[in-house]
């Protein structure tokens, strides 16, 4: 469990209390647990079950238990799906870790500049935040992959673009409520520079929401990746869980394994990230347990 | 009243000036695109020499300088040209009228479902914070937010229309019905139960946990104290007095939750070979028919600012705080 105490620690100011609380939620604890052996099963897996999920290994169409059939069965062309949801899971949590960084950013910067300034500074970035809210999220990233075309840097530049008004707006919400508190005064008072109370004394102070707020941020990027994967939107030489189900999906009427298990893999990851993001928020502000 | 008019009238004008926006967006993207109309359709021809580029280019105003591209460009909009789709050859704006009506009705049927269905949850476990149901609420509204609703809607199909063969797999109709009004009514609504299902469980998940969130909060206030103290029955004090004011954060959810929605719905059409405006987007997509997929996109999001006007409007009626002031 020492891994659990380091990331914990690094986004954690002053609150051993709130690690404490986190590690006493079993099943946020569980989630972590989980997530982590996603994690290193997408990293090692491949290499370690030997069989690429891009290889002809057996008869189409077997299911599992069937004579033959690798353990999860094989899809429409004879490969192995077993193998397609152990590395299947590389490019959308890679994808999903970066976009989610780059939401977060994008984010915190907007948010952080329009709730430290308020007034026209603050007005015009909201509108500008408003008009990415407006566009629908799947349609906008599609679009931005029509015209730029597919591939990793595309697709999280994709992503990316799409997620951060949700940030922006939590991140604006917390400045403007610390900004008036009397530490910040404090600072403005001994004549600190903005950029030093916004990102030394206020920013860190705003992290225990806006964490939460990414721990959703990636589970959402992880289901829009995917749902690109499904339609087919993505590089399609990688294979991906989302690009299974877009692939196999012809054949659901009469071999739902092929689907089955790689949509159950991201249910499994964003439940296990949900659990960590359900556990940090009642470990940072017990009053909102169970709600 | 006055106050209300002047409200809803300012936040009209406001509306009209983010939808220019979205334009002046989708205008800026398109110029990021490598490439432009003119090799499009000297690749489409065969023909390739500068001489044929540059006359397309002035027919199509492509040599003008970007910002007259531009004010021609929303100008088109304003009078609702959205552009011919190089597919159909046909304007993009009747393509999506005609696809208008089956993505209303699976989004809206799915939001009134997910909405309506999702209160009730809250309201029940709310009131017994204890009990086995409302742990399963909070663990279902997880699962929910973490499932693909491309998966919920292929698993629906894999049990309910080829395990159990009761629904139909896809579509909106079926020809057999063709000229009988109450039969073709009874198939529409056979063919809608499996895609608004699937769109519409994964939006009950989040609303049954903010409706029982919302309620807890509510149901611990003093207006509630006081309305039990002087001995108001339980059923008034929960239905009356508690479930207007805690409704009000699932409104506002699901207001500013269309645009995902309307993503949801595109997935959903796809799954489902529903004809709807999602389905054409995609199918925009591996055409390279890139104006009827701009053309949806500046749609939609005018769908989504129509849809914020309408929550806007009934919060106002709802909660008379929200009149003055009106910002967010």
């Amino acid at each position: 469990m020492t891994d659990v105490g380091v990331a914990i620690e690094q986004v954690e100011t002053g609150g051993r209390g709130a690690l404490r609380m986190f590690l006493r939620n079993k099943a946020a604890v569980v989630g972590l647990v989980v997530f982590s052996l996603i994690v290193l099963v997408t990293i090692f897996g491949p290499g370690l079950y030997g069989i690429s999920a891009n290889k002809m290994v057996a008869k189409p169409f077997l299911g599992p238990g069937s004579e033959l059939a690798p353990l999860l069965g094989t899809d429409y062309l004879g490969r192995d799906i077993l193998a397609g949801v152990i590395g299947g899971g590389r490019a959308t949590l890679l994808v999903a870790a970066v976009a989610a960084a780059m939401t977060m950013t994008i984010g915190i910067v907007v948010g952080s500049l329009a709730g430290y300034f308020g007034g026209w500074i603050d007005a015009l970035l909201m509108r500008f935040t408003e008009i990415f809210q407006v566009m629908p999220g799947l349609l906008f990233s599609m679009v931005v992959i029509f015209l730029l075309g597919p591939g990793t840097r595309n697709e999280t530049l994709a992503i990316g673009l799409t997620l951060w008004p949700l940030a922006a707006r939590l991140a604006r919400a917390e400045f403007l409520r610390l900004r008036e508190l009397e530490y910040v005064k404090a600072a403005r008072a001994i004549g600190c520079s903005d950029l030093r109370i916004m990102f030394r004394t206020i920013l860190p102070n705003a992290m225990p929401p806006l964490l939460v707020s990414a721990t959703l941020t990636v589970v959402i990027a992880i289901l829009f990746h995917s749902g690109l994967a499904f339609l087919g939107m993505v590089d399609v030489n990688t294979i991906s869980w989302g690009s299974m189900l877009g692939k196999n999906r012809g054949y659901t009427l009469t071999a739902w394994w092929m689907v089955f298990f790689p949509g159950i893999a991201i249910v499994i990851t964003g439940l296990s990230i949900s659990l960590v993001g359900d556990g940090l928020q009642d470990a940072f502000n017990p009053k909102l347990r169970g709600r | 009243m006055t106050a209300l008019a002047r409200g809803i009238g300012s936040r009209l004008g406001q509306a009209i000036g983010l939808l220019l926006a979205v334009v002046v967006v989708v205008f800026f993207l398109i110029q990021l695109a490598p490439g432009d109309a003119a090799l499009y359709l000297a690749g489409d021809q065969g023909v390739g020499d500068a001489e044929f580029l540059a006359r397309v280019r002035a027919d199509y105003g492509l040599d003008q300088p970007l910002l007259v591209q531009l004010g021609t460009y929303i100008g088109n909009v304003a009078q609702l040209n959205l552009g011919e789709s190089t597919y159909f050859n046909e304007p993009v704006l009747g393509l999506i009228i005609e696809r208008l009506f089956a993505t209303v009705l699976l989004a809206g049927t799915s939001l009134i479902f997910a909405v309506g269905l999702g209160v009730a949850i809250g309201v029940y476990t709310a009131r017994r914070p204890e009990s086995p149901m409302s742990s399963a609420a909070t663990v279902a509204s997880l699962v929910g937010f973490s499932t693909p609703v491309f998966y919920s809607a292929i698993m629906f199909i894999v049990v309910f229309a080829a395990k159990w063969r009761l629904l139909p797999v896809g579509g909106i109709e079926d020809v057999r019905y063709d000229g009988n009004w109450v039969g073709e009514t009874i198939d529409l609504l056979q063919h809608l139960v499996l895609p608004a299902l699937s769109l519409g469980i994964i939006y009950l998940a989040i609303y049954s946990r903010l409706a029982r969130a919302s309620m807890l909060e509510v149901l611990e206030s003093d207006y509630i104290r006081t309305a039990r103290a002087k001995g108001a029955r339980e059923r008034v004090v929960v239905y009356k007095h508690a479930l207007r004011n805690a409704i009000i954060p699932v409104i506002t959810a699901a207001g500013l939750q269309v645009g995902n929605l309307l993503s949801g719905a595109l997935l959903v059409e796809v799954v489902f070979a529903w004809p709807g405006i999602g389905r054409l987007a995609v199918d925009s997509i591996f055409r390279r028919d890139s104006p009827t997929l701009l053309g949806i996109m500046i749609f939609s999001s005018a769908m989504v600012i129509v849809a914020n006007l309408l929550t806007d409007l009934v919060y106002r009626i709802i909660d008379p705080r929200i009149r003055v002031g009106g910002s967010r």
